[in-house]
């Protein structure tokens, strides 16, 4: 396959390291792209900020009338929940816009990449304020060292309820956080033994949490301070050694550098000459940002061939942005929409299907998230100011350059050309291949 | 594909993400299921499959539980249920108290346990493990699952399964062909010139990216979807103010829910005569490593009241009673209590068969819980018997053709 232009591929760089083109990133150069999207995320305006919502009561056991106490506790806890999920999808909208320039929404980016990565759902977590935490966390790291980001994570109060890291103590080990972590975090499968689950588990007993704190606590009387051997090491290893040893595998690095390029370039593996290039970027500090940078660089993201759906959060966001939609602006009904609308496509935020993440590809080309997201696009379209569009003689070229779409096909092209209506156009240009997929 | 991209297919995509694995293939589309439910519809002498997976590696042995056996209760003294608290079922077994519906078709002789089934060297990752199931490949990784690879052997005529599923699950994935996705969620198109528009969306085009092509062809089969099921595909209540805590311990290894609804639609497709021989649905949650006994016993009562009202519902026609209804999990649990109430990943577990074709009863040995491989059952039986058995008596192929050359069959399993 061959090169894309110049013009798709700075589209194409806002597509995988943003949430798609923002006011004027269309007509920057390649190089000016990659520099303002890879800068540090320190300039521009405040992010929106969200107050920890305080943690819901847990009824009493035997308290009267313990069923309604319950539920009420449920509906509590969904509302926040909710409010943490709009927070940041109005986070990844404004970013990149009004909020921290290019460079914020290359940092929300890779939030989003890895709460797919680390994924921890508030199904089980049931804490809107630990997820709200973790996220924070994935934010701060997000471009920075994965040596960090691992070290954090693995202590994370969301994960370790998540994976059941509370009931991991000497004596009775809980082996699901640390087979995780070295199946789906940091090693891939086939690189490590049982036994180093059964030991990593050891090394990380003692973390726990409390229903006080969004930290979680390292308490001594808890941890199996005997030797361990695993990964080929013997020594007295807590959390941190037990992260260290997995990271130190020479398998590591082209596991998790593999992962950011399935999600960001291409559902085909990079040559071997192209990830030696990469593990170079990543090197000893593991610098996820650096790895970025070089990504941009090969040849294979620029090729026609690395065509990606895009997951519904992407494809959702990356609209409300061209459409200048914020979910902060919107009405508390049209909100809860919005998010049942992605829920609905099979993907909310905080919600992943399980520690493996989402899928990819074809799996959001299903039935009924077709009808959902045209549902979805005309609901976002109507919240829009469309004036735009209303002379019918540039129609379907305005949709086109509102969505940053390199080119319509004939069929998309005829397809629009029936539509008058400045929301109805909108959304099935939104639905067009062209558009769900980031070409 | 290499074997680390396969492996890396199989394993990181998530368990019920066949777009990955699919890549290359062609999916089966819906104008094509449904024009051939009109033209040919399923012969009530066909037999159908319905594999019902339950994610998260459900445990066995408190599923189908050794209640008198001291050494199970020696081995988990705070997880273990009484001889009394079983369903009894004889050989010194019982059936968990959430079972109740199944009880009933155990003494209707319609269903059948299968003890012991697992496959050597056990591997303890969800995710290896169900692309073990998924796959049928023990060994070696593979980018097929075993259902499609059996729509690929019947090239003829291969638009034969439906995953009732979000997503495809790997097991309805083959090389050449994939099973159709009908999910549960209400279908409604607009009418007017928006539907007109997004109709016109779907048209192909010649030489168009892969990705794009799927996309467009995906909004042609939804066209066909509706137009066939007239839209009056089940709706589901968007809600979750009843999700609760004993039900959502067990989530990290993802899996299915409302799998009554989904049985439901699979019962409709069936009467209605869609000439589907295998359909897939899924129930998730069953990762219990902590406060297992509450969450595993509810989570096998939605199990019991999901398939229960399905089985006496088939046997009210004649295709219904032709159905055959397979239930496994990718593991069972360590034969030992993890200390939180709970139990880590294990090996062996019982797999439920159920119908009126089949003969009820045990097979397959009871697994020894003093005999044990690093504090795990050894299995007694290969899943791929089992595999084996409905391969060739309820969709009528060649089983050693899907099973890369095995052979092993569970004796009797099925009335033939």
């Amino acid at each position: 396959m061959g090169e894309i232009s110049e013009r798709a591929a700075v589209r194409r760089l806002h597509d995988r390291l943003g949430f798609g083109l923002g006011p004027g990133d269309a007509d920057a150069g390649y190089d000016v792209a990659v520099r303002r999207l890879l800068a540090s995320a320190t300039e521009g305006a405040p992010p929106p900020a969200l107050t920890a919502p305080a943690p819901v009561d847990k009824p009493a056991k035997g308290e009267k009338r313990d069923k309604e106490a319950r539920k009420a506790a449920n509906k509590s806890r969904l509302a926040q929940e909710a409010k943490v999920t709009a927070w940041w999808l109005d986070r990844m909208v404004a970013s990149g816009g009004a909020v921290g320039g290019p460079a914020g929404a290359a940092t929300e980016r890779l939030t989003w990449f890895w709460h797919g990565h680390f994924a921890t759902s508030e199904q089980k977590v049931r804490s809107p304020q630990l997820m709200l935490a973790q996220n924070q966390t994935l934010r701060k790291f997000a471009r920075g060292s994965f040596t960090e980001l691992a070290q954090a994570m693995v202590i994370d109060a969301a994960m370790i309820r998540w994976l059941d890291g509370n009931d991991n103590r000497e004596g009775s080990p809980n082996e699901n956080l640390a087979r995780e972590f070295l199946e789906l975090f940091t090693l891939g499968i086939g690189h490590y033994a049982e036994t180093d689950v059964f030991e990593g588990a050891r090394a990380l007993t003692g973390w726990t949490i409390r229903r006080t704190s969004t930290q979680a606590r390292f308490v001594p009387a808890r941890h199996d301070s005997a030797p361990k051997t695993m990964l080929g090491k013997t020594g007295n290893f807590d959390a941190k050694g037990f992260v260290d040893l997995a990271l130190a595998k020479p398998e590591s690095a082209p596991f998790v550098i593999g992962r950011l390029w399935f999600r960001l370039v291409s559902a085909t593996p990079p040559p071997a000459a192209t990830m030696d290039r990469l593990v170079a970027a990543y090197g000893v500090r593991r610098d996820v940002g650096a790895v970025l940078k070089a990504i941009t660089a090969e040849a294979a993201f620029r090729d026609s061939a690395s065509a990606l759906v895009k997951q519904p959060v992407e494809w959702a966001v990356g609209l409300m942005r061209a459409l200048g939609v914020r979910p902060a602006k919107l009405d508390d009904k049209t909100r809860m929409k919005v998010l049942a609308g992605l829920r609905g496509m099979g993907q909310l935020p905080l919600r992943p299907p399980s520690v493996g993440g989402w899928p990819s590809g074809g799996s959001w080309l299903t039935t009924s998230a077709g009808v959902t997201r045209l549902q979805l696009a005309l609901l976002l379209a109507r919240n829009a100011e469309l004036g735009q569009l209303q002379k019918s003689s540039a129609r379907v070229d305005g949709v086109r350059a509102l969505l940053g779409v390199d080119q319509w096909s004939t069929r998309t092209r005829d397809a629009l050309a029936g539509v008058t209506e400045p929301a109805q156009l909108v959304a099935v240009a939104a639905c067009a291949p062209e558009y769900v997929v980031s070409g | 594909m290499d074997n680390l991209t396969r492996r890396r297919f199989l394993t990181m995509s998530g368990v019920t993400a066949a777009g990955a694995l699919a890549v290359g293939a062609t999916q089966v589309s819906w104008s094509d299921l449904m024009t051939a439910a009109v033209r040919d519809p399923l012969n009530s002498e066909d037999s159908v499959l319905v594999v019902v997976t339950l994610y998260g590696g459900n445990d066995g042995l408190n599923t189908v539980i050794p209640a008198g056996d001291p050494a199970y209760q020696q081995a988990r003294p705070d997880l273990a249920y009484q001889p009394n608290d079983v369903l009894e079922l004889g050989d010194g077994l019982g059936l968990n108290p959430g079972l109740k519906g199944l009880k009933g078709l155990w003494d209707d002789k319609s269903l059948a346990i299968v003890r012991g089934v697992g496959y050597p060297d056990p591997d303890r990752s969800h995710f290896r493990s169900m692309a073990i199931w998924q796959t049928a490949s023990p060994k070696t990784s593979v980018p097929t699952g075993w259902l499609g690879r059996w729509l690929d052997a019947t090239g003829s005529d291969p638009l034969r399964a439906v995953s009732v599923e979000p997503t495809l699950p790997p097991l309805l994935a083959g090389a050449t062909t994939a099973a159709a996705s009908l999910p549960v969620r209400g279908l409604k198109l607009p009418d007017g010139k928006l539907g007109t528009a997004f109709a016109a969306l779907g048209k192909p085009l010649t030489g168009e990216e892969h990705w794009q092509a799927q996309a467009a062809k995906s909004l042609q089969d939804l066209q066909e979807a509706v137009r066939v099921l007239g839209g009056a595909v089940h709706d589901q209540p968007d809600t979750q103010d009843d999700e609760d805590d004993e039900k959502t311990k067990g989530a990290s290894a993802g899996g299915g829910s409302q799998l009554g609804a989904q049985l439901d639609l699979v019962a409709g497709l069936i009467e209605a005569g869609v000439p589907t021989r295998a359909y897939s649905v899924s129930l998730g949650g069953f990762d219990t490593h902590a406060g297992e006994r509450g969450t595993q016993q509810r989570l096998l009562g939605e199990l019991d009241g999901a398939l229960t009202p399905f089985v006496q519902r088939m046997r009210k026609s004649d295709r219904g009673r032709q159905v055959v209804v397979l239930v496994y999990s990718e593991f069972g649990r360590r034969v030992h209590a993890n200390g939180s109430d709970g139990t880590d990943h294990g090996t062996a577990g019982p797999l439920f068969v159920i119908g009126d074709k089949v003969k009820g009863g045990f097979y397959g040995e009871q697994p020894s819980l003093t005999d044990l491989s690093n504090g795990d059952l050894k299995a007694t039986t290969d899943f791929r018997d089992v595999y084996g058995t409905v391969l060739r008596d309820v969709l009528g192929c060649d089983a050693g053709k899907v099973l890369d050359g095995y052979d092993g069959q569970v004796d009797g399993l099925l009335k033939v």
